[in-house]
């Protein structure tokens, strides 16, 4: 046992890394269930972006490029799930279901012959002498740009919902799609862009898997991070910065049970990774309390003539 | 029972049928827990159908149904396979054991394999791999290569077949480095690659500057590579788009002698119900390429021990070798039985970790 | 302009015709999916729908249907009453897996004492258990006021991690050479849930079926059935009618986990035999969508979950014989399920076309 061995600088540059592609996916997800929608095919759109984003960076050689693929093609497959939900009025949870379902076995489809190859690297941000500086330098100067468009994109999310005039035709749409339909609102705009944005981010943070986190393609290698995402959107009781800091703290846990287990302290390794859910559970058991519940509209069906 | 008389009575006119046909076609099946994709166990016993394929060309026909999962499902699928008239049957995962014994039962005149297993019946082989050996090579290397005496292992679940590796690599890379210490992290997953890749950046920070894996994703080569001081080897598959640095070496998972050899024997009538446990020799247990990036020396003795493990001189867990407690395993010049081996439940002595449970 | 009108009824016609036009549509996109990957889509098609019923081997794949079928359809039915009446359980694939633990868990503490008391406990067992994780969301639902689709939801994944540790722990066959998973329980007679293995029948089917009868009936003639569908369609009208929602939810969540556990008991101590790592395959999840395709209707649900059950084997089947990749039935299945919810609009609303202005 040495826990010395354990650097927690190191530490928490390596659980930022590990908690990105959560947070993509669970500030996409934050957006759609403000508008009063619940998507469950997040782990769908995550794998869809991943093959997206890989395919494209092998076959253009660039990852940038890479990148934008991934946004398209986890925005096009909710597209799916938006056209099933907003305008045949399906069912929100069967949809999100039948949409994870379609895109694991639509990525294998299109990932068939990218196994087994090396896409090209995504350069890391190394500014002379601030990247070296000790403990600032690691953690905040020395990781990829995606990482830092993560933390743009969760400030830009909590900006939006606060200030901005649409965050609020978001949220009155997420609370009461009839009053916000009275209001003169397009309900179904609104949450159609809602959900195209949950699928660019989802599709986003997949690619951040498969390019930049692990990096290669292999069948179902978001291996159930879509579903984490949920949990983290209520975990974060759809707060933007409270996203930021749980997918640190899910990231941190899962990062900080390897490191205990490689300075050779036994822990019962089941019980840790469920506590993040537990943990879940009791924030919104506590947030019941609180006025900052779920968006009161959260996965009902909206039809105008109601 | 009127649905019981049926099935023999598929199976015995199968049995024939099958007897009738052997003249133009064998058909062999196989039975995948993951998808032929996935780039390491399920994609190596694949390289082997096509091995099979390759062989016999127009002789035999294969089929496959890949992402199984283990349990009822797996039995509907072996079934369904000896019912369309497959002569023989490879189910490759562990838990596949159960479901194949029961078909087996079903289908006598259908030959069936299964892997890494231990229950063999008059129509059931087992056959497995002495990964260990491979482990043995990969902890001389190891030993001789690490600079920080630190050497990490993604460990997947505490089963005897990835304690045997762990041991096996740590023997032997003690024998030639004696400071040398193993960081072991269960990632109680065959193929997750975001957990490999924390797993093996977790090691790397607390100073491994050599990674063992023995999960199936090349996350943890992507790591090493990033850390860039880092010396990784392939497992299951050679993984050799990381070659020369960091990847140094590979445990391969060869499959492809042994499926050729059992349809043979299917196509002669030699089958006969047989325990495998192959290992170099056999060429069950590739080692991939050594590359520049050891030292002439290192890698000449690599070779050495690969030779000697090949050819029987030498077995990977000779004594003189006590137990993690303390106490006496092996004395000096005896080597482990199988019987020992197949349920490995411990550490051996200077592991300074406990096995999970 | 393309205009929707809510029927006030739901047709009945239509809601018998829009799950045959999704299957007929899936058919011809699937086709085309299946041409596209170098198959002949004909042979395709035909192997997926037909040969399982009706080809060269259906005697042994119609059983197969129903080993299959039976825990989602004995699923579906439970989340069915809760989805009527607005109350939203989509962590049955938790409930099942805690079922299942505690149902063998049961049969493994008598090992090897044979009695015919073993099994009925272990129904009894796997059913309070799944009631019980069911229980978690409920009680915090109607405490607290907590969602229920969250809380759920998280609870699978505590009941997935349980599950490891089960079958690398407490449960793990002592005979098992380190492997990790518990005792075959078909191989202890007092513990399996097959009346006849050969013909692939077992409890879990008989369970299924008496659960579509005893919803149909609920549903139809008892007022507690009335009440949950008013509750759903009417919520307001419902409180004033005097219904309880307390025990509305405790009553539809315990019962949509009782009959989550007692799949996984069945299924554990039948088809799959022993509690393992990857002992869930997502029948929880899966059962979720055939309650929907069986338009939350007793007899739908029957006939989705038979459905589901068809496109699993039959793609087993292509995939054997046709070398078609799993991905590819997973897409199939996956344009099923959107055809079948897209169509669902036909059933509730009427489409008009109006010209452009005229509201």
């Amino acid at each position: 046992m040495d826990l010395s061995a354990i650097n927690p600088v190191l530490l928490i540059a390596s659980l930022m890394v590990a908690a990105t592609p959560l947070l993509l996916a669970a500030i996409g997800e934050l957006v759609v269930e403000k508008a009063g929608v619940l998507n469950l095919g997040v782990e769908g759109m995550m794998i869809v972006g991943a093959i997206s984003g890989f395919a494209i960076s092998v076959e253009t050689g660039s990852p940038f490029l890479g990148l934008i693929a991934a946004i398209i093609g986890g925005a096009l497959l909710s597209l799916l799930f938006a056209f099933l939900t907003q305008f045949a009025l399906a069912n929100q949870v069967a949809s999100g279901l039948a949409l994870t379902l379609f895109g694991l076995g639509l990525s294998a489809l299109m990932g068939q012959s990218y196994v087994g190859i090396k896409p090209p690297a995504m350069a890391k941000l190394d500014l002379p002498v601030i990247s070296d500086i000790p403990v600032i330098g690691p953690i905040l100067f020395s990781h990829d740009p995606v990482l830092y468009i993560g933390i743009a994109l969760c400030a830009a999310v909590w900006a939006f919902l606060k200030f901005s005039r649409g965050g609020l035709v978001l949220r009155a749409v997420g609370e009461s799609h009839d009053a916000a339909h009275a209001l003169g609102y397009n309900v179904i705009r609104v949450r159609i862009l809602a959900i195209m944005f949950g699928g660019a981010c989802a599709g986003l943070g997949g690619a951040y898997i498969s390019l930049i986190r692990v990096p290669q393609w292999t069948e179902g290698m978001t291996a159930g991070i879509g579903w984490i995402a949920l949990a983290l959107v209520v975990f974060a009781s759809w707060k933007p910065w409270r996203v930021l800091l749980g997918a640190y703290l899910f990231g941190g846990i899962n990062v900080l049970q390897l490191n205990l287990q490689a300075a050779g302290i036994a822990i019962p390794v089941e019980y840790l990774a469920m506590s993040p859910y537990l943990i879940t559970i009791l924030v919104l058991v506590i947030m019941s309390a609180d006025k900052s519940r779920a968006p009161a509209s959260l996965g009902r069906t909206f039809h105008a003539s109601q | 029972m009127k649905f019981t008389k049926l099935l023999t009575s598929a199976a015995v006119a199968l049995g024939l049928a099958t007897t009738a046909m052997a003249a133009d076609k064998t058909k062999v099946g196989f039975v995948y827990v993951g998808p032929v994709g996935d780039g390491g166990w399920t994609y190596e016993h694949d390289q082997g159908r096509k091995a099979v394929v390759e062989a016999f060309g127009d002789a035999v026909e294969t089929t496959y149904v890949e992402n199984v999962p283990e349990g009822a499902d797996a039995e509907r699928v072996i079934t369904q396979m000896a019912l369309q008239g497959a002569d023989l049957i490879f189910t490759t995962s562990f838990g596949y054991m159960d479901p194949t014994i029961n078909v087996a039962k079903k289908f006598p005149k259908v030959k069936f394999e299964h892997a890494t297993g231990y229950k063999t019946a008059d129509n059931v082989s087992v056959y497995s791999a002495r990964f260990y050996e491979g482990r043995a090579v990969q902890g001389h290397i190891a030993g001789k290569m690490t600079k920080s005496n630190v050497v990490g292992y993604i460990a997947s679940f505490p089963i005897p077949e990835v304690i045997r590796g762990i041991n096996s690599a740590y023997i032997h890379a003690k024998k030639v480095n004696p400071d040398v210490q193993f960081k072991i992290i269960w990632a109680y997953t065959w193929f997750d690659p975001a957990k490999e890749a924390d797993a093996a950046k977790a090691l790397i920070e607390q100073g491994a500057d050599v990674i063992l894996q023995h999960t199936d994703s090349t996350a943890p080569q992507a790591a090493a590579q990033a850390a860039g001081n880092v010396i990784t080897f392939g497992q299951a598959s050679d993984m050799g788009e990381y070659a020369p640095f960091p990847r140094v070496s590979s445990i391969i998972d060869n499959w492809a002698p042994y499926y050729v050899a059992r349809t043979k024997a299917v196509m002669d009538g030699t089958w006969e119900s047989v325990n495998t446990w192959d290992g170099i020799g056999a060429g069950m247990v590739g080692i991939g390429e050594i590359s520049d990036a050891v030292p002439a020396d290192v890698k000449a003795e690599a070779l050495a021990l690969k030779d000697a493990l090949a050819d029987g001189s030498y077995h990977a867990f000779t004594g003189p070798l006590n137990k993690q407690d303390g106490s006496a395993w092996l004395a000096d010049g005896e080597t482990a039985d199988d019987g020992t081996l197949a349920g490995m439940n411990f550490y051996v002595e200077g592991i300074d970790a406990e096995i999970p449970n | 302009m393309i205009k929707l009108e809510k029927r006030p009824m739901p047709s009945r016609t239509l809601s018998m015709a829009t799950p045959l036009i999704a299957v007929v549509i899936t058919m011809i996109a699937g086709g085309l999916l299946f041409a596209a990957l170098g198959k002949n889509p004909f042979e395709a098609i035909r192997t997926i729908f037909w040969d399982p019923v009706l080809g060269e081997y259906a005697f042994y794949y119609r059983p197969q249907l129903l080993v299959k079928a039976a825990p989602l359809v004995l699923i579906a039915i439970g989340l069915s009453l809760g989805f009527k009446a607005g109350i939203w359980n989509i962590g049955a694939e938790g409930q099942y897996i805690i079922g299942a633990i505690c149902g063998a868990g049961v049969g493994l503490a008598f090992y090897p004492t044979e009695s015919i008391l073993i099994f009925p406990l272990m129904i009894l067992a796997g059913a309070l258990g799944g009631w019980a994780w069911a229980m978690i969301p409920a009680l915090l639902k109607v405490k607290f006021g907590t969602n229920e689709i969250l809380v759920s939801l998280m609870l699978v994944y505590v009941a997935e991690q349980l599950l490891a540790s089960m079958s690398l722990g407490l449960l793990k066959n002592p005979e098992g050479h380190g492997f990790p998973g518990s005792r075959n329980l078909n191989d202890y007679p007092s513990a399996t849930s097959w009346i006849n293995e050969a013909a692939g029948l077992h409890w879990g089917m008989a369970f299924a079926f008496i659960a579509v009868i005893f919803a149909y009936v609920l549903l139809n003639r008892h007022i507690l059935g009335f009440n949950i569908r008013l509750t759903g369609e009417a919520p307001r009208a419902a409180r004033f009618s005097g219904v309880n929602p307390t025990r509305l939810i405790l009553f539809c969540l315990g019962t949509s986990g009782a009959l989550a556990g007692m799949a996984g008991l069945f299924e554990v101590s039948g088809p799959s035999g022993q509690i393992s790592i990857d002992f869930n395959v997502g029948y929880g999840f899966t059962a979720i969508i055939v309650a929907f395709l069986g338009r939350l209707h007793p007899v739908g649900i029957l006939l989705a979950g038979l459905l589901m059950a068809l496109t699993y084997i039959g793609g087993e089947i292509a995939q054997g014989n046709l070398g078609l990749p799993s991905a590819a039935i997973q897409v199939f299945q996956g344009m099923l399920l959107f055809f079948l919810l897209a169509l669902d609009l036909l059933t509730n609303y009427r489409v008009k076309f109006a010209a452009k202005g005229a509201a």
